[in-house]
């Protein structure tokens, strides 16, 4: 009987490996692990890679490789003509995902849309305390608390947003990782057994793969959703092995053991570009690292000075020193990645001796000013001290003498918001959600001196130039605005703009079908391996 | 022994407090606000920022927040993380056997190659053979973990081939955790290769974390033994024509453990600090690399709390290690 036994157990066993070899596994290897699988709690990219873009779907999504919008859990939405109400039409027939620990008994609704943002929305909604420290970040990052008057479900599959302003990139929020669409049946079940932590650690959606397993730190289970409205995907199961080293990364990259990773070291791309087994995609980020001027003192207020201090700067030193040729030279202060990129605006020339004449035309002499360093290695800035000490002899060419400041980084981040900041402040920016908005007026603006405007600079022509462009709905004039916008800031300097990194993602040949995202995200949907 | 193990116990509890207001306080000097990293570049309005200090209870008096810490101790509450939002002791639990198998295995190699190099090496006084281990102790203990873990990746794994690069075990196997030890869960999971695989994965980051207590241990156990061998009872019992295994293994060999014993005793600590960076390299999930993470992110629940947590077991490793002392030599005792 015994033997009889063993014999099942290892015929058992057979099978089950057959199986797992005929499945088609994709292995990323991912660079830290998830803060937790509920996207609406956190900030990190790789949280959202983990959660909001395998598991869930938003109402909008981001078109693959661009940072351009469309339909979604969505499938068409009207914006009333005064540009308050957006009123969303929902695709029928989506099913939420069936696991081991919920089986759902009815489709997406209009009501799992208000629970998704109410939640986040209102502070006496059951579940907008339900874990310790839930502040919601990124909805009231993107001032969405401020922003909505009302959400209102009209039909099983209508729902209107009422906003109390004007907003054009309200529907890139739309499709951003936080506004993930959940069940509200699967939340109400947790509710009523008293175990709402769960949505954090079991998270159930109508995305391209369901969710099966997290072992903390190692390893995050997932596979394909057989039910998926946009059609199963081609391979059956994805994995997430959690690899914080970039050196460790590559290695397990070579032997195989994952087929895609994120960050790898600038210093081993050269190598990944010659093995043969390996292909290397890159793009420019969606992220730009500048200089910014105080330009409400002297003599930063004079635009001659910020001008010669910008030709002094020689940005492809930079690029080589810092990012080893991975970035490019920036002139605008949005990537080219994004929509409405200004491709006619002119660079100020790497031209130190015009630089040193326009200074004197200026009546500046002897110029001694303080240049902030980031104290941490940002995507847009992988050593601030390296490039602010080339900075730094390139304004001593000039006869202007910098001394190089850092503080701990909130500190950093904090003294560098003051308006009697004195010097120029080195930082940087990542795109939130692709919207020019994001970045133009969000650190160009007005309203943000004092805060995330670090050059202090309010210039009218160019802040009513981007307020119009948040208020105006078709995207051809929004792009016609953000590109005057655009040459207003070259011609004024309030920046010094120094680069923009490029994201490079080595793969092994056999992957097929990966877009790189511009919004830096990891999505592998679509994803397949082709021996 | 049972007064030895209480005054022992007794003199843990002020340790144990002084260690929570060294861990409160220290990260709290750190410069650094966890609010405001909560969003990075983004600034944070000031009335949000006040909002979510008032929601982690950062507005109090800083006394007022340290009993109320002390007090969720007490109560076994160790606070939840501000990073993940999750309790700081579940998260503790499930990664503490990942730390406690890696660092087991390192001690047991560094216990079972240490002690024997280190008593050959005193016999052999001076040959090459004792020449050679200690300067290759020397070498161990002097070489940065972080680079000697990538340079075994490399030709292990790289160039040989012969093991996985990092993680815990083969992706191809999935059980359910029951010990949290990979090797006996492997077991218990009945599935073919799966202990071969958890085997393999952990023979390397064992090996770099057991390098510089190997070293330690094989220096400790050559000098205690030479300084025991030049005893009078020793010659003595050679005298008495004893053979040299009797005499070393037997005579010399207990009194030379005793400091043998506090050195491995220490090595609790030195394992932990090298669990942080062996762990970062072989992306081990373990305590020690959700420390570092947490120092980064200025999380305070969770590094006072593993801090605390970690404090608390050198200090019941360092206690059984007096205990161990008093059945070697029963003259500790009094």
């Amino acid at each position: 009987m015994l033997k009889k036994l063993t014999f099942a157990a290892a015929l058992l066993a057979a099978t089950a490996l057959t199986g797992v070899a005929q499945a088609k596994t994709f292995v990323f290897c991912s660079e830290a692990s998830p803060e937790g699988f509920d996207p609406g709690l956190y900030t990190g990219g790789n949280t959202f890679d983990a959660s909001a873009h395998p598991v869930y779907n938003r109402l909008l999504e981001f078109k693959k490789g661009t940072t351009e919008t469309e339909p979604g859990l969505a499938e068409s939405y009207e914006v009333s003509d005064d540009g308050l109400q957006y009123t969303f039409k929902l695709r029928k027939g989506v099913k939420f995902q069936t696991t081991d620990f919920f089986t759902p008994t009815r489709e997406f609704n209009a009501d799992d849309v208000v629970f998704s943002y109410e939640r986040q929305w209102k502070a006496d909604h059951p579940w907008n305390k339900y874990v310790e420290g839930a502040s919601w970040e990124y909805f009231a990052g993107m001032g969405m608390p401020e922003l909505i008057q009302n959400i209102e479900k009209i039909d099983d599959h209508t729902v209107k947003f009422t906003l109390k302003a004007k907003e054009a990139p309200f529907l890139a929020n739309v499709a951003m990782p936080f506004a993930s669409i959940m069940s509200k049946e699967y939340a109400d079940k947790l509710q009523a057994d008293g175990n709402m932590n769960q949505l954090n650690q079991k998270p159930l959606g109508t995305g391209p793969f369901t969710f099966v397993g997290y072992q903390q730190d190692a390893v995050i289970r997932y596979k394909a959703n057989t039910d998926y409205w946009g059609g199963k995907q081609p391979i059956d199961d994805l994995v997430f092995a959690i690899t914080t080293d970039a050196a460790v990364r590559y290695q397990k990259l070579k032997a195989g053991e994952c087929h895609l990773m994120p960050y790898p070291n600038a210093a081993d791309v050269a190598s990944m570009k010659s093995d043969p087994a390996l292909k290397v995609s890159e793009q420019e980020g969606l992220n730009v690292a500048y200089v910014a001027y105080n330009t409400t003192q002297a003599p930063f207020d004079k635009v001659e000075v910020r001008k010669a201090l910008n030709m002094a700067i020689n940005k492809q030193a930079i690029v080589d020193a810092v990012f080893q040729g991975a970035a490019t030279p920036a002139k605008n202060p949005i990537p080219p990645t994004m929509w409405s990129y200004n491709e006619e605006t002119q660079d100020d020339p790497y031209d130190p001796d015009a630089a040193k004449k326009m200074l004197e035309d200026a009546g500046v002499s002897n110029l001694s000013m303080k240049l902030w360093a980031m104290p941490v290695a940002r995507p847009y800035m992988l050593n601030a001290r390296r490039a602010a000490e080339l900075i730094q002899a390139d304004f001593d060419k000039i006869g202007v003498k910098a001394e190089i400041v850092s503080y701990e980084w909130a500190e950093y981040l904090d003294k560098s918001k003051a308006k009697d900041r004195d010097g120029a402040v080195m930082l940087g920016w990542t795109g939130d959600n692709g919207d020019p908005d994001n970045f133009m007026h969000t650190l160009l603006g007005c309203d943000a001196v004092g805060g995330n405007n670090r050059a202090q600079w309010c210039n009218q022509e160019f802040n009513d130039l981007v307020v119009k462009a948040k208020q105006e709905t078709d995207q051809a004039k929004r792009t016609e605005l953000y590109k005057q916008a655009q040459v207003v800031f070259k011609r004024e300097a309030p920046w010094a703009t120094l680069d923009h990194s490029l994201a490079i993602v080595p793969m092994r040949k056999e992957v097929q079908g990966f877009v790189q995202s511009p919004l830096g995200d990891f999505t592998f949907d679509g994803v397949d391996l082709v021996e | 022994m049972l007064r030895f193990l209480l005054k022992r116990l007794a003199v843990l509890i002020p340790t144990f407090i002084g260690v929570s207001v060294i861990a409160f306080s220290f990260i709290r000097m750190l410069p650094g606000d966890p609010v405001a990293l909560l969003s990075g570049e983004r600034v944070m309005s000031p009335e949000r920022h006040a909002q979510i200090s008032h929601q982690l209870g950062f507005d109090r008096p800083i006394v007022i927040q340290y009993l109320d810490y002390l007090w969720g101790i007490l109560r076994g509450d160790f606070g939840t993380s501000i990073a993940n939002k999750s309790s700081v002791l579940d998260q503790f639990f499930q990664l503490f056997p990942a730390t406690l198998e890696l660092s087991l295995c390192a001690i047991l190699i560094a216990i079972i190659l240490g002690i024997p190099a280190g008593i050959f090496a005193a016999i052999k006084r001076g040959s090459f053979f004792d020449q050679t281990i200690m300067g290759a102790a020397l070498v161990g203990y002097s070489m940065p973990i972080f680079w000697w873990g990538l340079l075994l990746i490399i030709l292990f794994s790289g160039i040989l081939q012969w093991t996985p690069v990092s993680g815990r075990i083969s992706l191809m196997f999935f059980f359910p955790s029951v010990t949290g030890f990979m090797l006996i869960d492997s077991l218990l999971s009945g599935q073919q290769g799966a202990f071969k695989s958890a085997a393999s994965h952990l023979i390397l980051p064992a090996i770099v974390l057991a390098t510089i207590p190997l070293a330690v241990i094989a220096r400790q156990t050559r000098s205690a033994m030479l300084e025991v061998l030049s005893e009078d009872y020793v010659r003595t019992a050679r005298a008495k024509g004893l053979s040299p295994f009797r005499v070393v293994g037997i005579h010399a060999l207990r009194n030379a453990m005793i400091p043998v014993i506090t050195t491995i005793g220490l090595q609790v600590g030195v394992l932990m600090a090298g669990a942080i960076l062996t762990e970062t390299i072989f992306s081990w999930p373990g305590i020690g690399k959700w420390m570092v993470d947490s120092v980064f992110k200025r999380d305070y629940p969770v590094i006072q709390g593993g801090l605390l947590i970690i404090a608390g077991i050198i200090m019941l490793v360092n206690l059984a290690v007096d205990l161990l002392y008093g059945l070697i030599n029963p003259r500790i005792r009094h």
